[in-house]
């Protein structure tokens, strides 16, 4: 089931609602396929994008649905790097910790999962700024070697 | 057009959710929702057939996190069954197989609701 658009280029804005995620995915997952990714590593990219979407639309800009947040896709010999960019709250990710996955089931806490999944699942993630107010996360994925 | 769809029945006694399509943090409302309903109505004995679920984000998991406890302090709980591989990754990432009875089938799922430890 597809948004009925087709996605070329390597640049992707929508506005801060989570109907669009569904079209982040789409947008990345055709990326990362035309890159040569397998299936499971297209699978791991596309759901850590859609984490890094969710926590932009949800904590970043706190629910306000007429934000932007910029998903570009660079495909190299060796990697692909995803970065995203939102103009939103700022926070401090290296603050955040990967909860203890035990004691966090065993409290019954729910949130603060998706930056646990991206850091499971990409290779390389980091934070930079960009002009004015915007910021940028990098979520980079290498090919297998094997 | 929707991409996420709950179907309900039941199973000896047992609520049966058949989820179906992407539960995202666009659609896990509607799975609130459902859990909301079934505890409202004292049903706290539920499984959670995954055969149609084609994606799961970590949205998706926090609703079975909201519930959880809830449920089995009525002595009741939530088992997970039929994922495919992609899904169960997700959950299995996040240590959830700690934390729920996750079976291959729904049938597995049954008879543990029947034959508890």
């Amino acid at each position: 089931m597809t948004t009925g658009k087709k996605h070329t280029g390597m640049r992707l804005t929508i506005k801060s609602r989570t109907d669009r995620l569904r079209e982040v995915r789409e947008f990345v997952s055709a990326r990362a396929r035309d890159a040569g990714f397998g299936d499971d590593v297209v699978d791991a990219i596309t759901l850590c994008c859609d984490e890094a979407c969710t926590n932009v639309i949800m904590h970043s800009y706190a629910n306000a649905p007429d934000r932007e947040i910029g998903i570009r896709i660079i495909p190299r010999d060796r990697e692909i790097e995803i970065i995203g960019w939102n103009d939103g709250a700022s926070f401090d990710p290296e603050a955040i910790k990967s909860p203890d996955m035990r004691e966090y089931l065993s409290q019954y806490r729910r949130g603060g999962l998706g930056l646990h999944l991206i850091r499971s699942l990409m290779d390389k993630v980091f934070y930079t700024e960009g002009n004015g107010s915007r910021r940028e996360v990098h979520l980079v994925k290498y090919h297998s070697s094997a | 057009m929707s991409t996420f769809k709950i179907e309900q029945r039941e199973n000896n006694a047992i609520n049966v959710l058949d989820l179906k399509g992407y539960l995202d943090a666009h659609t896990a409302p509607e799975l609130e929702k459902m859990f909301q309903s079934l505890i409202d109505n004292n049903r706290f004995r539920i499984i959670v057939n995954c055969r149609d679920l084609t994606y799961i984000s970590s949205a998706g998991l926090g609703v079975f996190m909201a519930y959880i406890e809830d449920v089995r302090k009525n002595r009741g709980d939530i088992k997970l069954s039929n994922m495919s591989a992609k899904v169960f990754n997700v959950f299995d990432l996040l240590g959830f197989p700690l934390l729920y009875e996750i079976t291959t089938d729904e049938a597995e799922a049954v008879r543990k609701f029947q034959n508890p430890k």
